[in-house]
């Protein structure tokens, strides 16, 4: 399964990488000559075993969707310059500037 | 530290320092009424560790600056034993390479030899020790960042067993393959500082609720009824023969402390960096989605947010970090997936059962070189793929997620080579028993 130049494109656009034109048939290559190696594991039968995500016997832990409180350096406040009703404010987009008087968004 | 590190002759292995407040640690931890464990012992961290006060990069301009508003658990553990943080050290980009190469602040020197790597990716961590810095380091492990650079430093190098030790506070690259793990000068630092950062942490789900044994305990010397096994496929023909003398000598070694030594065979092994550079990288492609301008450190200002997306990622990035995403990237796109990480994840299943078969053989141990040769010099391996070879010995312990050490076992032409030594799942105990045994044995360098 070669790459390609627009599979490349395709996967940057995908990554939000903006990959420059001129790296493109280095990528190419690169990207091919290390799947190639892969191409090995085609000629596994794995017909009859099972994908595992982790490592170990355990199976993935999973819990409720809560934690206990993390111990921060600096008060909540400190990490955003505004905070409103529990919500970071942040500097807006440049594209956003004509859309609004207020300099920050939530 | 300032002398060894800095300057156009330092090492360039320490990133992040604050003396200030490492000395105001030291006199807390001196005027407790009792002292703990590791009491004034100074210690370094690899730079995808989070820490309050010093900045947490993992090597990349794209964090630059960034200073978490939380400390992760092993740094706090380490703390409460009394141990004093007394820098970041510099590694590979987000802990991806073998050499330190891919460093945004520059490559750390070995100091053995400074025309040559450290290896990586806890390249900084590992110089820190062999120079004589610090007595045991923090770094992590995701196919052999401690474990190489350990053996091409000369000093010995711990990854647990995945769930041993939190991961709370270490930024993420691979999660199914992500642990932390020691460098200690002797097999006796990493014993000790592995007991302390070791054990169940409830911010980290992974993280196993097994107990954790006295691991300084292990140190007998003694290896009565120890059957290690010789994988024969991590001995090669092809393995340079200097190697392989001084892991047949190590071999002797264990067998002169009373261990019998049996070849066995892990059949999948050839597949490891295969199935590892799929795995590894469609992780990082999802974990390093969260780097975008917005959350975390650089922001390139533009027009629209794709495009200010897409413009930080682009030079927040260095190359072998964009090349991995690429790849991970791919590898997880539509048409793709079943034939390769679908396919990578079931041959892991095999990987890791080559592991349980031997070790249900009554095999306790394994032994192996740790890594097919010695410190290479800098830009020796321009190819990617020749560069990820080098983690052929490592990588399925971490598919496996099996503890193993290395441990030094001699000089070939004045470079340190590193024996592993690898056990089953959270028996870090017999890990330890070998690694002292194989320690109290080596002739000292002439």
């Amino acid at each position: 399964m070669a790459i390609g130049p627009d599979d490349v494109r395709h996967i940057a656009a995908l990554a939000r990488l903006a990959v420059p034109e001129s790296r493109i048939p280095e990528l190419v290559s690169q990207l091919n000559d290390i799947l190639s190696h892969m191409d090995a594991l085609g000629r596994v039968d794995t017909s009859n075993v099972t994908a595992v995500a982790g490592a170990g016997d355990a199976a993935m832990p999973l819990r409720a969707d809560l934690g206990p409180p993390i111990a921060l350096e600096h008060p909540l406040a400190s990490f955003a310059p505004q905070l409103r009703d529990g919500f970071f404010f942040v500097p807006r987009l440049a594209t956003h500037e004509d859309s609004g008087d207020d300099e920050l968004s939530e | 530290m300032a002398d060894v590190d800095a300057g156009p002759n330092g090492l360039n292995c320490i990133l992040w320092t604050d003396e200030a407040r490492a000395l105001a640690d030291a006199a807390a931890v001196d005027a407790l009424p009792q002292a703990g464990a590791l009491a004034g012992i100074p210690f370094v961290a690899k730079d995808n560790i989070a820490t309050t006060h010093l900045q947490t990069t993992c090597g990349s301009r794209i964090l630059q600056g960034y200073v978490s508003p939380y400390e992760a658990t092993v740094i706090t553990r380490l703390r409460d034993a009394g141990a004093v943080l007394v820098g970041k050290t510099n590694c590979d980009e987000f802990a991806m390479g073998s050499s330190n190469e891919n460093s945004a602040y520059g490559p750390v020197l070995n100091p053995i030899d400074r025309t040559r790597v450290p290896g990586g990716s806890s390249g900084g961590s590992a110089a820190s020790v062999a120079a004589g810095i610090v007595r045991i380091a923090l770094g992590s492990e995701t196919g052999g960042s401690v474990r190489q650079p350990a053996s091409y430093c000369g000093i010995v190098g711990v990854k647990p067993t995945y769930g041993r030790v939190s991961r709370f506070g270490l930024v993420a690259f691979a999660s199914s393959l992500d642990q932390i793990g020691v460098f200690g000068t002797t097999v006796d630092d990493a014993a000790l500082a592995l007991e302390v950062i070791a054990g169940r942490d409830s911010r980290d789900a992974t993280s196993a609720d097994c107990p954790v044994d006295a691991y300084r305990n292990s140190r007998t010397n003694d290896l009565a009824g120890v059957v290690i096994g010789r994988p024969r496929e991590y001995f090669p023909s092809s393995l340079d023969p200097r190697i392989l003398r001084l892991c047949d000598e190590a071999l002797d070694r264990l067998r002169a402390r009373g261990a019998t030594v049996r070849d066995v065979s892990l059949p999948h092994t050839d597949l490891a960096i295969p199935v590892y550079y799929i795995i590894a990288p469609a992780e990082a492609s999802s974990n390093l989605a969260r780097f975008d301008g917005v959350r975390y450190g650089l922001r390139i200002e533009a027009k629209g947010l794709r495009e200010m997306y897409d413009s930080t990622r682009t030079l927040g990035f260095g190359p072998e970090v964009t090349r991995r995403i690429l790849l991970g990237t791919y590898v997880l796109s539509a048409g793709y997936y079943d034939a390769y990480y679908r396919k990578a994840q079931q041959v892991r299943t095999l990987i890791a059962k080559d592991f349980r078969d031997v070790f249900d053989s009554g095999v306790h141990l394994l032994f192996t070189p740790t890594t097919p040769s010695t410190a290479f010099e800098f830009g020796a391996k321009s190819d990617p793929y020749e560069m990820y070879l080098n983690d052929i010995f490592t990588a399925t312990a971490n598919l496996a997620g099996v503890p193993a050490i290395s441990v030094p076992i001699g000089d070939v032409d004045g470079l340190p080579a590193g024996g592993q030594l690898i056990a089953r799942h959270f028996d870090e105990q017999m890990m330890f028993r070998g690694a002292y045994a194989l320690e109290a044995e080596r002739k000292a360098p002439a």
